[in-house]
C-alpha cells in the first residue's frame, strides 16, 4: 500500500543542511496497522508528513496505492490527499465551526457531494465514533477523547484507504486513550484501512499494531511484527523503549536477584503456550524447583504473551531448559 | 438645573445633527472602504511573510515598507498631502466625500497589519489540517483561515472604527464637515465651549458603541 524507495529529507536551517530522514526503504502492506516508534526528533513525524507529501522529499520515491506521490503536480496532490486521512495529537480541529461541520470540512472541500448527501455522511460517521449527540456543539465544549473523536471522524470522511495518525493519544489520558485507540482498532478491522501511526509510547503499538519501525536520529534502526521487536529486541532503543513500557530498570533488577540462589532464566511464551500448565509440568518432570522474580502476562494486539523471570534450583536443570526450548518458549540465560 | 440648561441654550442643535449625521457618514464610508481593501491586503501580508503558504521575501518586503511608510505618515501631513489625489477622485477636498479617500488611506494600512497579525494567531496546526484535507490555497483561506481568524478580525475592525472617529476629528482642520470640524470651528475658533462639550460627549458616545459592539462579535464568534 505505502512504499518508500531510498526516501531522504534535508532541512535547511540558517544555511546548514540538517538531514531529519536518511535513506529510508519501507513496505507497509494493505490492512495493516503500522507504528513508528521514536523518541521526539527521530524523525518519524517527518516520515509520516511525507506519505501525504505535508513535507517535500529531497530525494527518492513514495508510492502509494500505486500512485507516485513524489510525481503529483498540484491538483494531483490535492485528489490523493483526500484519499488520505489524517490525525493529529491536538487535534486541529476548527473552534469556528460546530463538530458537524468540522466533519463535513473535507466533503465540503472536495465539493463533489450535494448538502444533503454531505449531511446524511456526516450523521453517519458521528454515529461510528458515538458523537451523534453532540453534532451542534463547539469543539471548545468538548473533551480531549471527544475532540479526537471527531478528529477521527473527519479524516475517515472522504472514505480513504488511509490513515495516518501523528501522536494521536499522546495529548489523552490513559483511559481515553484505551477507547480511542479500540477504535482505531475497530475501523482498521471493519473498514480494512491502512494505518500508520506515530507514537512514543510503547504501549501503543502493543494495543494495536501489526508491525512496528523503530526510528533513531533519521533512522529505522529495526523493523518487523511488533511480537518480534517487542518481545526480542535488539537494538539499544528499542530495549530501551520496551524497558519503559516495562518499568524495569535491568541493572536495578541485576543487583535485586544477587543473592537469590541458582540459575536464573528469563521465559518468553507466545500465544497459546501462555495458557499451558507447562512450568509445573517441567518442574515435576525434571525435578527442578523455581521461584518467580519477575512477570508479566498480557496481550500484543490479540496475541497473548508472558514473559517470566525465574530462579531454578536442583534436580535436572539442563533437561529442564531443554524442555522449555522444546515447548517453543523463548529462553534468555541471566545467569 | 436652569443654569446648567442656559449654559447650552445657544448652541444650535440643528448644527450638530447635520455634523453627527457627516462624522456618521465619514465613519461608515471609509470604514467599508478600508475593510475591503484592507483585508485582502492583510491576508497578502500574512501568506507572503516568512515560513507561510506563499513565501515570498520580496514581496512581503515591499508591501512591508509600502505599509510602513503610510503608517509613520502623521495623519495630519496625510490629509494635505493626499489633497491632489482626492480631487482626482472625488472632484473635490471638502465635505464627506473628500474626507472618504485620504481616511481610508490612513486606515487601510493600519487594519491590514491587525489583520496579519489575527492570522497569525491561527494554529499552524490548523492550516496543516486543512492542506492536509487536500484543500487549494484559495480554500484554505476561505474555509479556514478567514474562519478561524474571525474573532480577531472583528477586534481589528473594531480598533479601526474607533481610530476613524479620531481621524475624522481631525480631518475637520481640512474642511471635512462632522463633529471635528464643529469643535473646531465653534469651540475652538469662537471660543464656544458649550459647543465643544456636546461634540466631545457625542463622539465619546459614538466610541463606546462602536467597542461595544465590537466586543460582543468578538465574544459571539470566538466558540470558546
Amino acid at each position: 500500500m505505502i512504499e518508500f524507495h531510498n526516501v531522504h529529507k534535508t532541512y535547511r536551517v540558517a544555511g546548514k543542511d540538517i538531514p531529519a530522514l536518511h535513506s529510508t526503504s519501507l513496505r507497509v502492506e494493505s490492512g495493516q496497522v503500522f507504528g513508528l516508534i521514536g523518541h521526539s526528533g527521530a524523525g518519524k513525524s517527518t516520515l509520516l508528513r511525507l506519505i501525504n507529501r505535508l513535507e517535500t522529499p529531497s530525494g527518492g520515491q513514495i508510492i502509494v496505492d500505486n500512485e507516485d506521490v513524489t510525481a503529483m503536480d498540484s491538483n494531483g496532490l490535492r485528489r490523493f490527499r483526500q484519499q488520505v486521512g489524517m490525525i493529529f495529537q491536538h487535534f486541529n480541529l476548527l473552534a469556528s465551526k460546530t463538530v458537524a461541520d468540522n466533519v463535513a470540512m473535507p466533503l465540503t472541500l472536495a465539493g463533489e457531494l450535494s448538502r444533503s448527501a454531505i449531511d446524511q455522511r456526516v450523521a453517519e460517521l458521528l454515529e461510528r465514533v458515538g458523537l451523534s449527540d453532540h453534532a451542534k456543539k463547539y469543539p471548545a465544549q468538548l473533551s480531549g477523547g471527544q475532540k479526537q473523536r471527531v478528529g477521527i471522524a473527519r479524516a475517515l470522511a472522504t472514505k480513504p484507504k488511509v490513515l495516518l495518525c501523528d501522536e494521536a493519544t499522546s495529548a489523552l489520558d490513559p483511559q481515553t486513550t484505551a477507547s480511542v485507540l479500540q477504535l482505531l482498532a475497530e475501523i482498521n478491522r471493519e473498514l480494512k484501512l491502512t494505518i500508520v501511526l506515530i507514537t512514543h509510547e510503547m504501549d501503543v503499538i502493543r494495543r494495536v499494531c501489526d508491525e512496528v519501525a523503530v526510528m533513531d536520529a533519521g533512522v529505522i534502526v529495526e523493523q518487523g511484527p511488533v511480537a518480534e521487536v517487542f518481545l526480542h529486541p535488539k537494538h539499544p532503543t528499542t530495549k530501551r523503549f520496551v524497558q519503559e513500557d516495562e518499568q524495569i530498570d535491568e541493572s536495578e533488577q541485576r543487583d535485586d536477584f544477587a543473592h537469590v540462589p541458582g540459575r536464573i532464566v528469563r521465559l518468553t511464551f507466545q500465544g497459546e503456550a501462555t495458557y499451558a500448565p507447562l512450568l509445573g509440568t517441567i518442574a515435576r518432570e525434571t525435578g527442578v524447583d523455581y521461584s518467580i522474580l519477575a512477570g508479566r502476562i498480557d496481550r500484543i494486539k490479540d496475541t497473548p504473551y508472558g514473559q517470566l523471570t525465574l530462579a531454578i534450583t536442583g534436580g535436572d536443570m539442563e533437561a529442564a531448559f531443554a524442555r522449555f526450548v522444546a515447548a517453543d518458549v523463548h529462553m534468555e540465560v541471566l545467569r | 438645573m436652569e443654569a446648567f440648561l442656559s449654559f447650552f441654550a445657544n448652541i444650535d442643535w440643528f448644527e450638530i445633527w447635520l455634523a453627527t449625521g457627516d462624522t456618521l457618514m465619514m465613519l461608515g464610508g471609509s470604514l467599508l472602504f478600508t475593510i475591503v481593501l484592507g483585508l485582502p491586503l492583510g491576508v497578502l501580508l500574512f501568506l507572503c511573510s516568512p515560513r507561510q503558504l506563499f513565501e515570498q521575501k520580496a514581496v512581503y518586503a515591499c508591501l512591508s515598507l509600502m505599509v510602513n511608510i503610510l503608517r509613520s505618515l502623521p495623519f495630519i501631513i496625510l490629509l494635505i498631502v493626499m489633497i491632489p489625489f482626492t480631487v482626482l477622485i472625488t472632484g473635490t477636498s471638502l465635505g464627506v466625500a473628500g474626507a472618504i479617500p485620504p481616511l481610508v488611506v490612513g486606515a487601510t494600512p493600519f487594519f491590514a497589519r491587525l489583520v496579519e497579525t489575527a492570522l497569525r494567531e491561527v494554529d499552524r496546526g490548523i492550516i496543516e489540517a486543512t492542506q492536509a484535507m487536500g484543500a487549494s490555497t484559495r480554500q484554505i483561506i476561505t474555509s479556514a483561515l478567514l474562519p478561524e481568524a474571525r474573532p480577531g478580525i472583528f477586534a481589528a475592525i473594531t480598533v479601526t472604527a474607533i481610530t476613524l472617529v479620531s481621524y475624522t476629528a481631525m480631518a475637520g482642520v481640512v474642511g471635512a464637515g462632522g463633529l471635528g470640524d464643529l469643535a473646531i470651528r465653534f469651540g475652538y475658533q469662537r471660543f464656544q465651549t458649550d459647543v465643544m462639550i456636546v461634540t466631545v460627549v457625542l463622539l465619546l458616545i459614538l466610541v463606546q458603541i462602536l467597542q461595544t459592539v465590537g466586543d460582543r462579535l468578538v465574544v459571539h464568534f470566538s466558540r470558546k
